[in-house]
């Protein structure tokens, strides 16, 4: 009976630890999609969690720290989008700086406003809530459906967003700007509108993801403690084959890779604390080399649009 | 004409930080000038903050900053330099422990070969999954960061650990392992002139060596490269990935070898990632990227008095490199645009 426990505890975990992960990268996908890709994730992310927690403390709500979040990792994406789209520049370089600066901006508002000893904020948190019938069903009941309103929103975009790419017409036109822009163009589709928005979309799901890390996970904010999950994310978006559906799969198996570091002992996994950290990059790592999702990416992605000499 | 050019993109694109920089001060309720006075007191207010700090703190950031330049130079995305640096200084504090009988004239280059080789072998799993799986190296080299961060926290607190056990941390390595100094009295060590020099050699081989010419050529046009039939991409791909590795790794060993003796969690406040500020800024020029180094060095050594005299919180000089980063992107399209 205990290990029953336990192993309901670590399938709650990877749920609770895929959440921000799937909600990032389903972003990342949709921007993908449309030929760029924002390696900035990761500042998105940090700027929604810190939107999230002093949303949540100013308005007296994790609601309002939803809405702060998902603003600021939409800011966010807005200045990689400014820059990457606007101006055209390198989208590799662009997104290092935009993370660089997401981290720096975050921890220098974050210490002129509650000091460098790394004080712990009271934020209000999102809690859980079940949902009726669903959350009793033995064993995954209790981990799906008895999670942080934030884990709903990513079980019905994953459907939602795999219907948007590939049954409406603001799909396709999204896919083909990704695949071949001038064609895109040749066929009135307006390339540089498209990958404004499909980024800025990015930069907002990042930003709620950031937020859930606050709100549902630690209930405050530290510095850097979007600790990487920007570029998993980016990573998951690869081997979800830049399918939502299968991106939120990815995700979850990314939570229980996580959530091993919380659980490992309790199942008996003796190693020391730092491997279970070292753990999901090393699995990422081993996905991309063994050509898990070894599938095409979007043929312009990455990509100067429209081409200049240089 | 060309060096003129890029002395002008950074001029500018350093006018662009400063005034943006001085612009988030000011929104932040910071005094932008009390500021910028207590960073250049910080950085240049006498010789030993000159020489004990600034200089200092530049050698971990122009090595790091060489070894981004020579990637990027071969159209290779190195966002890596942060994970191969730990790898080095894990492999320095490794053979610094246990090398203690050996006379300082062999424990020093073993130590710093050392390093390399792991910086190296650290780059050479993204090098080989681009060269042979065809998996980009951004996101690889990205995660090997994480991984090698975590691999030095462990050996901190495992194999490594000091033999109190206490702190989480190595126990120092032996004075034969440790770089001399440059001037007595100062904590200048000779990984400064290392430093200069692999810059100047870097700089001398990208211009008159063959395998030099191939780096430019592949990083300028890797198809043209090929197609002109002399070149295998993938090989000038896999040198400049390994050397670049091999390059950040000894930025680590560095900095444990001249500066702290030991390692510990947290030993580069993210070096590897500046490093694409510094190397850009200069125009990925190996002498440019020196003086860069320096630059940064003197924002980095600046930053501790900017926080004790005017409050600044030491995170906003992160912030900093991304505005420097985003100025020169910005500078360069601007004049890209004006020539067209």
């Amino acid at each position: 009976m205990p290990e029953a426990v336990v192993f309901v505890a670590f399938l709650e975990a990877s749920v609770r630890l895929g959440v921000p992960l799937a909600l990032a990268a389903m972003g990342e996908t949709i921007t993908e999609r449309s030929g760029v890709i924002n390696i900035g994730l990761e500042g998105s992310l940090i700027a929604g969690a810190l939107g999230g927690a002093l949303g949540a403390m100013a308005l007296d709500g994790p609601g309002g720290g939803l809405l702060i979040g998902a603003a600021a990792g939409a800011f966010v994406a807005f200045t990689f989008a400014a820059f990457a789209i606007g101006l055209g520049t390198d989208q590799i370089i662009t997104g290092t700086a935009i993370t660089l600066g997401g981290l720096g901006f975050t921890g220098a508002i974050y210490q002129a406003r509650f000091g460098t000893t790394g004080a712990v904020l009271s934020v209000p948190t999102l809690a859980p809530a079940p949902i009726p019938v669903l959350s009793e069903i033995p064993v995954v009941g209790t981990a799906l459906f008895a999670q942080a309103p934030t884990a709903y929103l990513a079980y019905v975009l994953a459907p939602a967003l795999w219907y948007f790419l590939y049954r409406t017409a603001w799909g396709l036109e999204l896919r083909a700007v990704g695949e071949d822009p001038d064609a895109a163009d040749a066929a009135g589709v307006r390339v540089r509108w498209t990958r404004f928005w499909a980024t800025i979309l990015g930069g907002t799901m990042a930003g709620i993801a950031g937020a859930h890390l606050v709100l549902a996970h630690a209930g405050t904010f530290a510095e850097n403690m979007s600790a990487g999950r920007g570029f998993i994310a980016i990573a998951v978006v690869v081997l979800g084959r830049w399918n939502p559906v299968w991106v939120l799969l990815a995700a979850f198996f990314f939570g229980a890779a996580n959530a091993l570091q919380f659980q490992g002992q309790a199942l008996g996994l003796d190693l020391p604390y730092q491997l279970f950290l070292a753990f999901p990059y090393v699995l990422t790592l081993a996905a991309l080399g063994l050509g898990v999702g070894r599938t095409r990416a979007p043929a312009a992605l990455a990509l100067e649009w429209p081409k200049r000499e240089r | 004409m060309r060096r003129l050019s890029l002395a002008w993109t950074a001029a500018a694109a350093v006018l662009l930080t400063l005034a943006l920089a001085a612009g988030s001060l000011w929104l932040g309720g910071f005094n932008p000038l009390s500021a910028g006075a207590a960073m250049m007191r910080g950085a240049f207010g006498s010789s030993s903050a000159i020489l004990s700090i600034t200089m200092v703190r530049a050698v971990p950031l122009i090595l790091t900053g060489l070894a981004v330049a020579l990637a990027f130079r071969a159209g290779v995305w190195n966002i890596g330099a942060e994970g191969q640096l730990y790898a080095g200084a894990v492999a320095a504090v490794w053979v610094g422990l246990i090398g203690g009988d050996l006379p300082w004239f062999v424990l020093v280059p073993l130590v710093l070969t050392s390093a390399g080789v792991a910086g190296a072998l650290w780059s050479a799993i993204p090098a080989l999954m681009r060269v042979r799986l065809g998996v980009g190296e951004v996101i690889t080299t990205i995660l090997m960061n994480f991984v090698g961060i975590y691999l030095a926290a462990f050996m901190v607190v495992g194999p490594l650990q000091e033999a109190r056990g206490v702190f989480n941390q190595t126990d120092p390595i032996a004075d034969a392992a440790r770089l001399p100094l440059l001037v007595e009295g100062t904590r200048l060590h000779l990984g400064f002139l290392l430093a200069v020099m692999l810059g100047v050699g870097m700089w001398a081989t990208l211009r008159w060596t063959r395998i030099g010419f191939e780096i430019r050529a592949v990083g300028a046009a890797p198809g043209a490269a090929r197609v002109a039939g002399m070149i295998s991409p993938d090989r000038v791909v896999l040198i400049s990935f390994l050397a670049s590795g091999a390059i950040a790794g000894l930025a680590g060993g560095v900095e444990v070898a001249g500066v702290t003796f030991a390692l510990y969690e947290g030993l580069s406040p993210g070096w590897g990632y500046t490093a694409i500020a510094v190397a850009l800024l200069g125009g990925l020029h190996p002498i440019a990227v020196i003086g860069t180094g320096l630059l940064f060095g003197a924002l980095e050594g600046g930053a501790a008095e900017m926080q004790r005299a005017a409050g600044i919180p030491s995170s906003w000089v992160t912030a900093v490199e991304a505005l420097v980063i985003l100025s020169v992107l910005a500078v360069d399209q601007v004049r890209r645009r004006q020539r067209a």
